[in-house]
This record gives C-alpha cells, sequence and structure tokens, in this order.
C-alpha cells in the first residue's frame, strides 16, 4: 500500500536510515540543526544521532567541506549541507581542487566518497544571493557526479544511492519541492545515479527538465495535451554522469525538442542537452532545439520582477508551440523577437 | 624565541634514541640527495613540471613523521617531495610521477605537486595553497569517531596561513579537539614575498593561541627539537587532548620553484641565503652525532654512498619507466 511523504521528509528518511544502518555516515554543514535553514529535512536527526554525527557548523563553507572530504579519505561517508547553494560557492576551492579533481590526479589511489547537498533557496523575494541555481558549474567539472530529484521517490532513492556512491556526488534539492507528497516506499531503495525518467510518453515534441522544471513540465503537458498535442517529458534526475541515450531515443522519435532548466541560459545545463542531442542526432531534428531557461540577470527582489525572472509551465507550453509552428519562414521572425531568450513567455 | 621556544638540542638528542638518529640523519641525506639531483635533472630540462624543491628543510619532514605510527595520515602541499619520503613514500615511484610515468605514484596524473601513497598513509600533496589543511582535519575528525588513536597531520608553509581557511580549519580542530597536527613550515616567503610584507606580525604561533590551540614556535632546522616536540604534540592529540601548532623556523636553499636560488631576481640577500646554509639541518646533526661518538666519519661517507646508490636507481627506474598511453587519458575520472 502506498505511503505518502513529502520531498523534504523523504530526504530526512533517506539520510536517518543510511546513519542507522552505516555508522560511517554523518551530517556536517551549516544549519543542520536549524529548521529555518534547511526544512525538516534534518529534523530530529541530533536527537536521534547526537551532536558528533549531526556536526552544525560555524559558518566555515570552504573548511567544512574539507571537513568532510578529509573524513571521507579517512573511510567516513560524509553527507556536507549548504542550506542555500550560494554559501557552496564558498566551498567551490574544495569541491573543485580537492573533491573534484582528488581521484584522477592521484591515479585512482585515493577518492573521496561524500555527498554535497546543495540546496537552492530562491523566491520570496530573497534576491541575487539567496537565489542561485548553480547545477552547470558542479555539471561542468568532471569528477563530480550531480543529480537532482524532482519527486519524493527520487529523493530518497537518490540520496541513498548518492550516499553509497564512491565518488562525490552533488545533490541538489529544491526548497520549492520540499511539501510535495507522494508514494514513497518505507524501506531503503536506491534509483540509480545516471538514469533519466520518462516521465509521460507522447510523440510530437519531447521536453528534457531537471528538478522542478520537470514538475513544470509535466504541467505543461497536462495542458497541451487538453490541445491535442502530446509531449513527451524526461526528467533529467542525474546531470552526471547524463542518460544519453534515454533523451536521444526520444528525440529521434519526436524530432523536437525543449530544454527546461531552472539555472541561466547562457552555458547553462539547457545547452548542454542542446549541444549533445544536436551533435548526435542532428538528422533527426524537424526544428530547432528551444530552451526555457532563466535570462542571463541576477535574481531580482521584487516579487513583480521575480513573476518574470521564473520560468513556468507556461514557459515551457509556448516553447513547445513554438518548436511545433516552426517552419524556416517562420524562424527570422522568431530570432528576432528572441534574439537574448530563446523562450521566455 | 622567549617563553615559546623549546628546550636546547643538547636536552633533547638524549631523549632520542641512537637508532632514531642515525634513522633521521640516513633520511635527511637521502631526501637532499633526491632533491639536489631532481635540480640537476630540472636544470637539464629532463623534469618540466613545476618542481618545489625542499632543500634546506629535511629536519621538518623527517622530525615529525618518525614520531608517526604508519596509518597515521599526513597531508602535503606543492612542496612535498620531503613529506612523502619521509612518511614512507617509494623514491622511485616519487621520480618516476616526476617524469610524468605511468609507474609514478599517481600514474603520471600528478607529478611532484600531486604525490601520494595511501599505503603508508600519505593522502596527497595540493598545489593549492593551505587546500589540504581542512582535509587532515577532517580525517582526524574521522579518527576520533571511529575511536581510533590514529592522528593526522598537515604540513604548510607560512604563506598557507594567509588564506582564510587556515583560521577556519584551526576553529574546527578546537571545536572538536580533533587529533591533528598543525605544522606549519616558515620559510620566511610565500612564492617571492618575505612574511614582513604579508603580516602585521611574524606570529604565527598566535593564530592557533587565538583558537584555544597549544602552539610552539621551533627551530625546524634542528631535526631532535622538531622530532621532540612532535613526539610531545602526537602523544597528547593521541590521548584526545586536541590538536596543537608547531611553527618549524627553517629556510629553503633554492628558490620558490625549480633549481635556482632567486637570488638574481633580488627576492632575497646572498647573506641571508648563506646564513642559513651554515645551519644546515644535515650537518647540524651530523656533527653532534660524530660529537656524541653515535656516528663516525667513515659510516657518514658510506651512509652517504648509501643514497647517492639508491637514488642513481631510483632515476634510471623511473627513467626506464613507459609514459601513460593516449588511450589511458580519461581513466580514474569518476569511481
Amino acid at each position: 500500500m502506498a505511503r505518502l511523504l513529502s520531498y523534504g521528509m523523504a530526504i530526512n528518511e533517506a539520510t536517518r536510515q543510511l546513519m542507522d544502518e552505516d555508522e560511517l555516515v554523518f551530517l556536517i554543514g551549516q544549519g543542520v540543526n536549524s529548521p529555518w535553514y534547511v526544512g525538516d529535512t534534518t529534523m530530529g536527526l541530533k536527537d536521534r544521532f547526537g551532536s558528533q554525527r549531526v556536526f552544525d557548523t560555524p559558518v566555515s563553507e570552504n573548511a567544512v567541506t574539507g571537513v568532510a572530504i578529509g573524513a571521507a579519505l579517512a573511510g567516513m561517508r560524509p553527507i556536507v549541507v549548504h542550506p542555500r547553494m550560494d554559501f557552496a560557492l564558498l566551498a567551490n576551492e574544495q569541491i573543485f581542487n580537492q573533491a573534484s579533481s582528488m581521484y584522477y590526479m592521484f591515479g585512482g589511489r585515493v577518492s573521496a566518497p561524500l555527498v554535497i547537498r546543495a540546496i537552492i533557496n530562491r523566491g520570496g523575494e530573497q534576491a541575487a544571493q539567496h537565489s542561485q541555481a548553480l547545477q552547470a558549474i558542479y555539471t561542468h567539472s568532471p569528477g563530480l557526479k550531480v543529480v537532482m530529484p524532482s519527486t519524493p521517490y527520487d529523493a530518497k532513492g537518490l540520496l541513498i544511492a548518492s550516499i553509497r556512491d564512491n565518488s562525490p556526488v552533488v545533490y541538489v534539492d529544491d526548497r520549492w519541492l520540499y511539501d510535495d507528497t507522494g508514494d514513497v516506499p518505507e524501506e531503503i531503495y536506491e534509483v540509480p545515479i545516471g538514469k533519466g525518467a520518462l516521465r509521460k510518453k507522447g510523440h510530437d515534441v519531447t521536453v528534457v527538465a531537471t528538478s522542478y522544471m520537470s514538475v513544470q513540465a509535466m504541467k505543461a503537458a497536462e495542458d497541451l495535451a487538453t490541445h491535442g498535442i502530446e509531449v513527451e517529458v524526461i526528467d533529467v534526475r542525474s546531470l552526471k554522469p547524463l542518460d544519453k541515450e534515454l533523451i536521444l531515443e526520444s528525440v529521434a522519435k519526436t524530432g523536437r525538442l525543449v530544454v527546461a532548466d531552472g539555472g541561466w541560459m547562457t552555458c547553462g545545463f539547457a545547452a548542454e542537452i542542446s549541444a549533445m542531442v544536436a551533435s548526435t542526432v542532428f538528422e533527426s531534428l524537424k526544428a530547432p532545439i528551444l530552451r526555457v531557461a532563466l535570462p542571463d540577470t541576477p535574481a531580482p527582489m521584487s516579487r513583480a520582477l521575480e513573476k518574470a525572472y521564473y520560468p513556468t509551465a507556461t514557459s515551457i507550453a509556448s516553447a513547445v508551440k513554438r518548436v511545433l509552428d516552426w517552419s524556416p519562414s517562420s524562424q527570422r521572425v522568431a530570432l528576432r523577437h528572441h534574439s537574448s531568450r530563446e523562450c521566455l513567455s | 624565541m622567549g617563553k615559546d621556544s623549546h628546550p636546547t638540542d643538547i636536552e633533547c638528542i638524549r631523549d632520542i634514541s641512537p637508532e632514531v638518529l642515525l634513522s633521521m640523519y640516513a633520511e635527511m641525506l637521502r631526501m637532499r640527495e633526491v632533491e639536489e639531483r631532481l635540480a640537476e635533472m630540472i636544470s637539464k630540462g629532463e623534469v618540466r613540471c613545476p618542481t618545489h624543491l625542499y632543500t634546506g628543510q629535511e629536519a621538518v619532514a623527517v622530525g615529525v613523521c618518525k614520531t608517526l605510527r604508519n596509518d597515521d595520515y599526513v597531508f602535503g602541499n606543492h612542496r612535498s617531495h620531503g613529506h612523502y619520503l619521509a612518511k614512507g613514500g617509494d623514491l622511485k615511484q616519487m621520480v618516476a610521477e616526476i617524469l610524468g610515468k605511468k609507474t609514478g605514484c599517481s600514474k603520471g596524473r600528478g607529478g611532484s605537486m600531486h604525490l601520494v601513497a595511501p599505503e603508508v598513509g600519505f593522502m596527497g600533496t595540493s598545489a593549492m595553497v593551505g587546500s589540504s589543511i581542512p582535509l587532515a582535519v577532517g580525517a582526524a575528525i574521522a579518527f576520533a569517531m571511529q575511536e581510533t588513536q590514529r592522528i593526522a597531520v598537515t604540513f604548510f608553509g607560512d604563506g598557507a596561513t594567509d588564506e582564510g581557511v587556515f583560521c577556519e580549519s584551526l576553529n574546527l580542530a578546537a571545536l572538536r579537539k580533533a587529533p591533528v597536527i598543525f605544522v606549519c613550515e616558515n620559510n620566511l616567503y610565500s612564492t617571492h614575498m618575505h612574511i614582513r610584507d604579508r603580516k602585521p606580525a611574524d606570529n604565527i604561533p598566535d593564530i592557533a593561541k587565538a583558537h584555544c590551540i597549544p602552539a610552539t614556535r621551533i627551530d625546524g632546522n634542528d631535526v631532535c627539537v622538531v622530532h621532540k616536540t612532535a613526539r610531545e604534540a602526537v602523544q597528547n592529540a593521541r590521548q584526545g587532548k586536541g590538536p596543537a601548532l608547531i611553527e618549524c623556523r627553517t629556510y629553503r636553499w633554492r628558490g620558490h620553484v625549480g633549481p635556482n636560488y632567486d637570488l638574481d631576481k633580488g627576492l632575497r640577500s646572498k647573506e641571508e641565503l648563506d646564513e642559513w646554509m651554515a645551519r644546515c639541518p644535515i650537518r647540524l646533526l651530523e656533527a653532534r652525532l660524530i660529537k656524541d661518538a653515535i656516528l663516525t666519519q667513515a659510516e657518514a661517507s658510506r651512509l652517504h654512498k648509501k643514497v647517492t646508490d639508491e637514488v642513481d636507481d631510483a632515476v634510471a627506474w623511473a627513467r626506464e619507466s613507459p609514459m601513460p598511453s593516449e588511450s589511458e587519458l580519461s581513466d580514474y575520472v569518476l569511481k
């Protein structure tokens, strides 16, 4: 029988169960005891495991991440939490120069199996330094795996897989999803890293989306279905390694692709998917690939501007329609109107 | 050196067994021989990767590592040939690594700045200044959580104390009473900059003390003092008494990187270099050992010949070793 659990509590449960199972797993980071930092994802863990294994730290992102990496080298399985991805930037020295480089730089002789939880925590007029979705920069670095769950089921299963993985994994959870509920089995299970999810079948347009944008893509698909447009929705789940086959097979079938990602457009994850598809199955494409992503603007504060800033299901639906309506003669018009934003309705 | 100073070498040497003294002497000799050979190989263009020689600082690596167990962890920096060797890293594999060979300790992926020997607890060196300091703290926290008596040591220069992560790491180590020893090799220079141009005061131990970590300033060219100081710190850490910082005053003979002396660049004076070369850590110990009849001149010569042969063999082996093949370019990216 199905058991409903929220996305936030699915993360909490995965953490608790693996800490129960394996005493080498521990939690470290700012605010792991502070409900307003990380929602309910670490609630109750300190009471259960104590402050040694639930290590609420001073504001020292780089050293804290280095400590987690060093602990991993000593056999531990740390989960280091950055309650806002913006703050993880301070730890990028350790993440890129140590965690990501180490296994290669030392010829495969040491590796740091740790999970770096980088939480996207945007909206609510938090402005430019509390809103960033920086999955692209972590995906850019060769030695990191990057996952972004969009459902409670995946939030739990991907976290378990990430903790058990022998490479450093950047696990990006999204506070906009924390209250979403879904079927989450009580037992320990893994969602394999490197496997995307086909969320909805369709033959007209493929929409490849990450995390929160997958949820928006499903809403767009439902709306479009009422207009007779059948969208195939792929939830990337694992940005690296990427399930290229799933995406390529779908595009080979539909011939049309929209990529929706919650990061910036330029050099973003959507650009990577677009390039990968265009260079692999160019002959299958019936229309240009469109990206739905953030405009190249720092996050605004005012709610009036936030509304214009964040793409939604409507942005995705609009992109799908444009891809379907595309013809060689319409392209020049489209380009003139969307010179810097391919698709923000 | 005031109240931070340590007992003199005369007291220290009596606390160390003749076997340990001789073994430290031999290790320093070998270290010097390797570095001087590498200097030649750099000058001839045979070694091409950025190589930061350890000549002049041998007493620090040897004095500290001699107090450690095989399963203790050591983390190094860009100038870490000495730390690698002192912890027991294989000499042949080190030379091969510096030549970019497949048989190198990092399989030709790292070079001089990225040596590793996990089989002896040498967990890697970093070109990023200060970057391996928190790794040692993390390993130490892990050892404490695992209820072992293992400890971790991080070697870094005075330049690394200018990095924010140094203070962050001191703070975390003190907070958790982590069994970690911070060994600062203060050789007065951060690349081209003298410490007086970088800090309002030459007071690195005070930074540790401000984080409630006991700290000592010692003569880093006296291996006996280094050894005794490290031994106490290690013992305390093993007993759960928390971290310590040891500032070893020392000097690199060669320039920041490569085989030259940086004198022509006006970065430091010949007088300063001469003064420190006159306090050569190897000659200091050698003189004491001969004076105390622990070592004879003949034995010293024989040991010197032995390490020269060993370095000859290592260089020959490394030269004969194959380069990694292009097909292996992307091995070891993700585990």
